[in-house]
């Protein structure tokens, strides 16, 4: 964004609606009658200040693309483009700055400024289309003024079943607020039609998905994930079987964002967690045709309820245990999205054991039941999401992650002639979540695992 | 009016497919759209007529200027009130 001219000298920015703005009237006209060179640029009356021929800015143009955040505002401004900034009313700062002394003597010393104009929360979206939304490259369609917007989406086929935020220029300029990434960067080429996506495109389906812009970074990272030959979304969209991509949010962003890793955590009631993995899914869907049913490559033959949103954080806050990204071999201050090709869930009971020993076994007997260690060599195709009240038992009997999990193999591949195989991070991958009481944990099945198929992916989240 | 941003990949075109023609046009109502160009008047008078003597329905609608698309609302109102469209070009 380029901001709109500015003359040589001083420039103020004010509004009559501010009280510090009336205070410094008087400053102001010391500086107009001065060598200084003022203009004045007035963003609410054009007839304020009193007695200063000021420029009418109640269009805000000056003020938006100058990032005016306080009035008054003083800028120095050389050869056009400003060299110096000051905000509010300081006595001393004002005389520095200006090189004229005894301003305002019978003044206050000092008062803080007021909120500009330009980021009203009630203007601030109208003024980003208007200044910013020459940004947006995507299509735009007009909607009848009788026709009903909701059913407008779902007619054009855009919709997983649910209603979307329709995403208007004003709400995909403020989701891109939440990255630093350029709207026309390419972010990944998406299965199955194979169409390079841009950091835009996502944040169009992140509004419709009804994600804040603070979600937009783990969309992002999620989508980048995805479209990877190691996650293989294209396979695990176009399969007969249930699966779904499984999200797992680590690091400070999860709790930054209020993301859910305590009670219900797999089930409804979070905004973050219930439109991240939807806002996947839509891109999916939107962006790259994926769609399920008679015309589409979905051909799951059940699906899964996990196909809408299944989007979660580990509770690293309240966890005994080392985070999965930091399994995965990322620092603990890193934040990652891992995927994994799963659905689910489903229940891990055990009430009564009171030792890792004992726990094991039910995990194990759990693990049997949809699992056959004679066909598949790891459990790389799944995920405990471990309660507090069984991670308390694990704990407690001294086992960390990496033990609970090679005891689960030991237990799984005990009878197989070819041996108990080595546990990796993610055979099976050991999430700490859930409520504080209930000795439950869950079970997240997945796909077909390995080259072959998809393979657990930890990703890291940029800004 | 509301304007949005299309989440697809722009694959496809924006406008969606015409309907089926119909087998009969009995029982049909019949919008007849004026785009603005002069006389184009004179035609849609005369195809009024000759719909009507038939039984049908018959409504009309006007573009406001024959350079630019229907707007939105003329083109939703129209769908949702005909079940055919004729549009008469003139000069």
């Amino acid at each position: 964004m380029s901001g709109a001219p500015l003359p040589n000298g001083i420039v103020a920015i004010v509004k009559r609606d501010c009280p510090t703005c009336e205070l410094v009237v008087p400053v102001l006209a010391q500086l107009a009658e001065s060598a200084v060179g003022l203009t004045v640029f007035t963003q609410d009356d054009p007839s304020f200040p009193p007695g200063i021929e000021a420029v009418d800015d109640t269009g805000l143009d000056v003020s938006y693309t100058h990032d005016i955040e306080t009035v008054p505002t003083l800028l120095k401004v050389s050869d056009g483009a400003e060299v110096g900034r000051l905000e509010g009313w300081s006595r001393p700062d004002w005389e520095a700055f200006t090189g004229v002394s005894g301003l305002g003597v019978e003044l206050p010393e000092w008062r803080p400024g007021c909120g500009s104009l330009s980021v009203d929360p009630d203007r601030v979206d109208a003024l980003r289309v208007r200044f910013e939304g020459g940004v947006l490259r995507s299509r735009r369609l007009q909607l009848a003024a009788l026709e009903d917007e909701m059913e407008a989406l779902f007619e054009r086929g855009w919709s997983d079943g649910l209603p979307l935020v329709p995403p208007t220029e004003a709400r995909v300029l403020r989701m891109l607020e939440g990255t630093t990434r350029a709207p026309d960067e390419v972010v990944a080429v998406v299965p199955p039609i194979l169409v390079e996506t841009t950091v835009e495109k996502i944040a169009v389906n992140a509004v419709m998905a009804g994600c804040r812009p603070e979600y937009l970074p783990v969309v992002l990272a999620a989508v980048e994930a995805a479209c990877t030959d190691t996650f293989n979304i294209h396979g695990l969209l176009c399969t007969t079987y249930f699966s779904g991509p499984v999200l797992v949010v680590n690091g400070p962003i999860a709790r930054r964002i209020g993301m859910n890793a305590g009670h219900n955590v797999l089930g409804q009631g979070n905004r973050a967690n219930l439109t991240i993995g939807r806002a996947l899914q839509l891109v999916i869907r939107n962006v790259g045709g994926g769609r399920p049913g008679r015309d589409g490559i979905d051909r799951s033959a059940f699906g899964s309820p996990s196909k809408l949103s299944f989007c979660f954080a580990e509770d690293e806050a309240n966890s005994p245990w080392k985070p999965l990204s930091v399994e995965a071999g990322f620092d603990p201050d890193v934040d990652t999205v891992t995927l994994f090709a799963g659905h689910g869930p489903s229940a891990v009971v055990d009430q009564l054991s009171r030792s890792p020993e004992d726990l094991v076994k039910t995990f194990a007997t759990r693990i049997a039941g949809s699992f056959d260690p004679f066909f598949a060599r790891r459990l790389d195709n799944m995920m405990f999401v471990v309660g507090p009240e069984h991670a308390r038992v694990f704990h407690g009997g001294g086992w960390d992650k990496m033990r609970v999990r090679q005891e689960i193999n030991s237990a799984v591949f005990a009878a197989s002639s070819r041996g108990v195989p080595d546990a990796a991070w993610n055979s099976p991958a050991i999430v700490f979540a859930g409520g504080d009481a209930g000795m439950f944990s869950a079970m997240i099945e997945g796909w077909v695992s390995g080259p072959m198929g998809s393979q657990m992916i930890c990703h890291e989240i940029r800004g | 009016m509301t304007t949005i941003l299309d989440p697809t990949s722009e694959t496809q075109p924006i406008t969606r497919q015409r309907v089926a023609r119909p087998a009969s046009i009995e029982g049909l109502t019949v919008g007849l759209l004026d785009i603005s160009k002069p006389r184009g008047n004179v035609f849609l008078d005369r195809l009024e007529e000759l719909l009507v003597e038939r039984g049908l329905e018959v409504k009309r609608y006007k573009k406001p200027t024959f350079t630019k698309p229907a707007p939105a609302d003329l083109r939703y109102q129209i769908s949702q009130e005909c079940n055919l469209v004729i549009e008469a070009l003139a000069d």
